[in-house]
């Protein structure tokens, strides 16, 4: 019930990764990873997480900026979504992520927030980030699955003891990207398909990701398979700006001659991770790029999905915004 | 009328402190041992407190001291309360902790342990109404400021009576009506009977609720956040229970009210208690969530209204009825605002009133930016529309036929009848705003689709009371020649006790940059204004400071007379001198203002302000008897003749995009016309014209309150789940003009305008969502792009019909 107020934590503010795993080493649940603080700073102001200790990682050089290599680029963590939204590289060739990145928050937000932040933030379902014991939280209940709950905002595909629905709008977008999730910890470095580091209640109901405690996630990587594809990010909220996504969509498409050869598409604000559409992709494969199909494909997204109270139009949002992305507008 | 000042642009004196960052506002305040005051809240939405245990928040060091009801003066239910052994909404405060810092004052509250003994609690008014229902208050359920608390509940057979959907009209605990309603409907050509459910929701201001005090020399000194001054001392002395001459308050800056801080509120005086508990000066600032809590909202309505509309569109009969959602406390009554509202914009031939004051278990509701009148005409707007198409009537059209000239009439709830208007001329707002919208033109795009997307018009109207009279003005002439005008009304950020003071300025023919507002601190001795809200002030204050220079002008020329020979008559003002007006250039036959006010100080009696008028509030006597002797004084209590009730109208038009596919909307174009009389600072008018249709727009599309039924919790306590409108969801550029028609009742011709448009803004956004959706009506507001989805699918919607802070 104390909100606005920090409980105290030891702050680290180390300059090398090495000196930051170090750390998480050391503190192991007990630490605290802060990156643009978007995510962090509410939870320590409800006084709902309490870390002992707080790394700041943002005095880390290598974890940030743009780099070209062989087979696309590759992204430090902690480069700010801002930076990210208007990188020539990133734009020229990645412009769906450019375009997920420029829809996050409002400019002091996306100045502040990073690319590993927005994708390993916490879920933003109003019950748990109240501080109540539901499953995520470790208690025993699921407070937006209730008759009476106010669910609006909670998921329609997925549900596992948890309704909370991946609040990010770049997830989706490297999900379909087929981006690769760098992450470093004291026994050395591992990289992940951007699909399989977002994990649902049904592998750990308390994580968004796979990430440990002494997991650093540092840098995302972009295979040029989709360079230049034809990209569609759309995000609906209530507001322009300063928003979480209803639903968002992001999808990287080759057309030729009229024809979808490929597709990747990914939805968030569905499901407690981004949801990759493969039955569209699949749905999708080899025919012409027109209303028919896009209407099929819409369809086609939407199948399974099990609504609750209060949020049965986000089978029409998705279905919708899927039938664009495909459409191309 | 020429003016010299009166409806030119100026910069009022705050704005530099406020773009540099030099204002201070309440919390930027520090004194010497100055101690932070931290709440605990109620975790429950209702709850009696059976045991306190501080011991071990007492132990820890820096703290200083702990606070409960018990310790302060008692406040009967249903008022709002300072601190309460029954919080009756979570987030009530219960207890307060005093510490030398603000973290160890939040981790004592953490300490101490408050027992609770869950009560019953309700979100829903027609729950607490039914039979059996639970009360948000232990002895009662309905009440407002003109309804003692009492418990009522309707009949299981009142409910059984509305078929579903259908509001349930049970018992109204207070009713009015004029004329023949069932002739009336009987002579109508189309009759519409629809239901309507408006939303509760916070006030939102920038800055948080925050007070610090300190007593010295018996007297006790306030700083806190509020959009009044003068007005809020007594409501203030009495929280903390003091003689209002002991009280020093200090308000120069306010961060935002939007009637909220309209005047003393009950955390207001908590740093004062605790000051008093300590003998320390004692801080308190709410965090954004507190303010979400211990703030207040707006009160939403479920209601119904029956509508009977001759063939030209004109009313012939209008039944209205209100159950307003209270909030825990004693509420407001904009239920009562809502039948006022109604009754002037659309002059029905006859109406009927009732309206219920219900209780529930959410934060207390206050004056929110046009209370009762704002939510009132974007509920029933759109039903005047679906009227307009069923009799193939363009939509200006059935309301200028319907609205109010200065032969109109509005009901004044107090008075109990039909009052007339000062002055009105909202068919002329109608017709300038649709020149300025270019209505015609635009209308012929209504329901044009591109794609997903979809156009529509609409127009929509709001009234708000525009200005009251009886408070008092003070002005000074120095002898160094300044004039110095005392304003007490406060400065919730409109500049209009600015605007206000150049009425002063006028009267005595002085050059601005020779004048000085005194404002902000009743150290500076500020008479008995109203209280900075309900769109009065430029109305009300402008009477006040033309009767206080009117005295000054007229003890100027007595002296005049009684130093250069002859009668005042034989003099006037000109150029901050007295001079003779067959002889104006004289010199000898002229006496300066600085001059004269030192011949004012030599007088004494009325001219020095040791003799002042029987009839000015025991406020004022002490401001002008604390500046007897320093210069000229003008002071005298507004005895202007007002014969009638002053209206502000306001005319906006609409043009939208929908995206049938997404749910959203975008505004292409927004034109809005006030009714206001003489615009007395045309840039202040502007930025009210803007911030009140963004504040229209985030009602009509955004803004509620949301609980959990079941637990009694709500689900936005922020800025980011509140939602207020961003820039990018109102990013159009708005056309804003005036009827500019001088109101005969002031001596400037000014009515007041700040909060109408909000109200009209959300009519015309509201029409014409619906016009985008060929009529259809969603009866409730905000509409959000779920229910527009919804609606444009063909789905049902997932909130009942008459369903309250809810989703």
């Amino acid at each position: 019930m104390i909100t606005d107020m920090m409980t105290p934590f030891e702050l680290y503010q180390p300059s090398r990764v090495d000196d930051a795993l170090a750390l998480l080493n050391r503190y192991d649940k007990d630490a605290w990873k802060l990156a643009g603080g978007n995510d962090s700073f509410d939870w320590f102001k409800d006084r709902i997480k309490r870390p002992r200790a707080v790394i700041d990682l943002n005095g880390i050089a290598e974890l940030k900026g743009v780099r070209e290599t062989a087979d696309g680029i590759e992204i430090g963590a902690l480069t700010t979504l801002a930076e990210i939204a208007r990188n020539p590289l990133v734009r020229q060739k990645y412009g769906l992520l450019a375009d997920a990145a420029r829809k996050v928050g409002s400019p002091q937000i996306r100045n502040s927030g990073t690319l590993g932040g927005n994708v390993a933030q916490d879920t933003r379902c109003w019950y748990y980030r109240d501080g109540l014991p539901c499953h995520r939280a470790g208690g025993n209940t699921c407070y937006a699955s209730r008759p009476t709950s106010m669910n609006r905002e909670h998921a329609i595909f997925g549900a596992n003891r948890c309704m909370a629905v991946n609040a990010s709008d770049t997830a989706p977008a490297l999900v379909a990207l087929e981006a690769k999730m760098v992450i470093r910890n004291p026994q050395g470095e591992r990289v992940v398909e951007a699909k399989d580091f977002f994990i649902g209640p049904s592998v750990d109901i308390t994580r968004m990701t796979i990430l440990t405690p002494k997991d650093l996630l540092s840098a995302i990587r972009i295979p040029s398979k989709f360079a230049n594809a034809q990209f569609y990010f759309e995000k609906v909220s209530d507001r322009e700006a300063f928003d979480f996504a209803l639903v968002n969509v992001a999808s990287a498409t080759i057309v030729k001659g009229g024809v979808i050869e490929q597709s990747s598409i990914a939805c968030g604000g569905v499901e407690s991770v981004p949801r990759h559409l493969k039955v569209v992709e699949d749905v999708a494969r080899g025919e012409r790029q027109n209303d028919a199909t896009a209407k099929l494909v819409g369809q086609a997204a939407v199948r399974g999905a099990a609504p609750l109270n209060y949020n049965q139009f986000k089978i029409v949002l998705m279905q919708n915004l899927v039938a664009r992305a495909i459409r191309g507008a | 009328m020429d003016y010299k000042l009166v409806g030119k642009d100026f910069t009022p004196p705050d704005v530099v402190a406020k773009v540099t960052g030099r204002a201070k506002y309440t919390e930027d305040f520090r004194a010497e041992g100055m101690l932070f005051l931290k709440l605990f809240l109620s975790p429950l939405p209702h709850a009696r407190v059976t045991r306190i245990d501080a011991s071990d928040a007492l132990k820890m060091k820096g703290v200083v001291a702990v606070m409960t009801a018990d310790d302060l003066p008692k406040i009967d239910p249903p008022d709002n309360t300072m601190l309460t052994n029954e919080p009756v909404y979570f987030g009530q405060p219960i207890l307060a902790v005093a510490a030398t810092d603000e973290d160890t004052a939040t981790n004592a509250v953490e300490m101490i342990k408050v027992d609770l003994q869950p009560l019953p609690f309700v979100m829903d008014p027609l729950e607490s109404l039914y039979p059996g229902g639970p009360d948000a208050q232990s002895n009662g359920n309905v009440s407002s400021d003109t309804v003692k608390l009492q418990t009522v509940k309707w009949k299981a057979q009142d409910f059984a009576a509305a078929r579903e959907g259908q509001l349930p009209m049970g018992t109204a605990s207070e009713e009015w009506s004029y004329g023949d309603l069932e002739a009336g409907f009987a002579a109508a050509k189309v009759v519409l009977d629809e239901v309507f459910v408006t939303a509760s929701y916070s006030h939102m201001s920038q800055e948080t609720r925050s007070a610090m005090a300190y007593w010295q020399n018996g007297k006790c000194y306030v700083h806190g956040s509020c959009q009044s001054l003068t007005n809020a001392v007594p409501g203030l002395a009495r929280y903390i229970g003091i003689d209002p001459s002991q009280l020093v308050f200090i308000a120069e800056y306010c961060g935002g009210g939007f009637g909220s801080k309209g005047s003393a509120y009950p955390t207001m005086a908590l740093p004062a208690h605790m000051s008093k508990k300590t003998g320390r000066p004692v801080m308190w600032r709410a965090s954004r969530a507190e303010e979400y809590y211990v703030g207040s909202g707006r009160a939403g309505y479920q209601g119904r209204v029956k509508i009977g509309f001759r063939a030209d569109g004109r009313i012939t009969a209008l039944d209205l009825y209100i159950v307003q959602d209270c909030g825990a406390t004693t509420g407001y009554t904009d239920y009562q605002a809502a039948g006022a509202c109604v009754s002037i914009l659309y002059q029905p031939l006859a109406m009927r009133w009732r309206g219920i004051p219900v209780l529930t278990s959410t934060p207390s509701k206050g004056a929110q930016r046009g209370p009762g009148q704002n939510q009132m005409a974007p509920a029933i707007e759109p039903i005047i529309d679906k009227a307009a198409r069923q009799l193939g009537l363009d939509r200006v059209a059935i309301r200028r036929i319907n609205a109010p000239d200065s032969s109109g009439k509005v009901f004044d709830m107090r008075q109990k009848k039909l009052e007339p208007l000062t002055s009105a001329f909202q068919k002329e707002a109608l017709d300038k705003g649709a020149t300025l919208f270019n209505w015609e033109e635009k209308k012929k795009m209504s329901g044009q689709r591109k794609g997903s997307k979809v156009i529509g018009v609409g127009v929509g109207q709001c009234y708000h009371g525009g200005g009251s009279s009886g408070f008092d003005g003070l002005v000074r002439i120095t002898p160094d020649g300044k004039l110095h005008i005392h304003n007490g009304v406060g400065n919730l950020g409109t500049y209009s006790y600015a605007g206000t003071a150049r009425v002063a300025a006028e009267v005595l023919n002085y050059r601005w940059d020779h004048c000085v507002i005194e404002f902000g601190n009743t150290g500076r001795h500020l008479p008995w204004n109203l209280g900075q809200y309900g769109s009065l002030t430029a109305y009300t204050e402008s009477r006040t400071n033309f009767v206080a220079a009117t005295d000054a002008k007229t003890k100027l020329l007595e002296i005049a007379a009684g130093q250069l020979g002859g009668t005042p008559d034989d003099y006037s003002l000109a150029d901050e001198r007295v001079v003779s007006k067959s002889d104006p250039s004289n010199p000898s036959k002229s006496l300066t203002y600085a001059k004269a006010a030192e011949i004012a100080i030599g007088l004494g009696g009325k001219y020095s302000g040791k003799e002042l008028p029987n009839d000015i509030n025991p406020i004022t006597r002490r401001a002008a008897g604390a500046l007897a002797g320093t210069g000229l004084i003008g002071v005298s209590k507004d005895n202007i003749k007002r014969t009638a009730s002053v209206p502000s109208l306001v005319a906006v038009f609409a043009q939208i995009e929908l995206d049938l596919e997404t749910g959203k909307l975008r505004i292409l174009d927004l034109a809005a016309v006030a009714d206001c009389g003489t615009v007395l600072h045309p840039q202040s008018f502007h930025h009210q014209m803007n911030g009140g249709a963004v504040w229209g727009i985030g009602m009509a599309t955004l803004e509620r309150w949301v609980y959990d039924p079941e637990i009694g919790r709500p689900a936005n306590r922020s800025f980011h789940t509140q939602k207020p409108p961003g820039w990018m969801d109102v990013s159009v550029d708005m056309k804003v003009d005036a009827v500019h028609a001088a109101d005969p009742q002031n001596p400037v011709g000014v009515r007041g305008m700040g909060e109408p448009i909000m109200g009209g803004t959300a009519s015309a956004i509201l029409c014409a969502i619906s016009d985008a959706l060929g009529g259809h009506l969603f009866l409730r507001h905000p509409v959000l792009p779920d229910m527009i989805l919804n609606a444009a699918a063909g789905k049902a919607q997932a909130h009942k019909p008459l369903a309250v802070n809810t989703q």
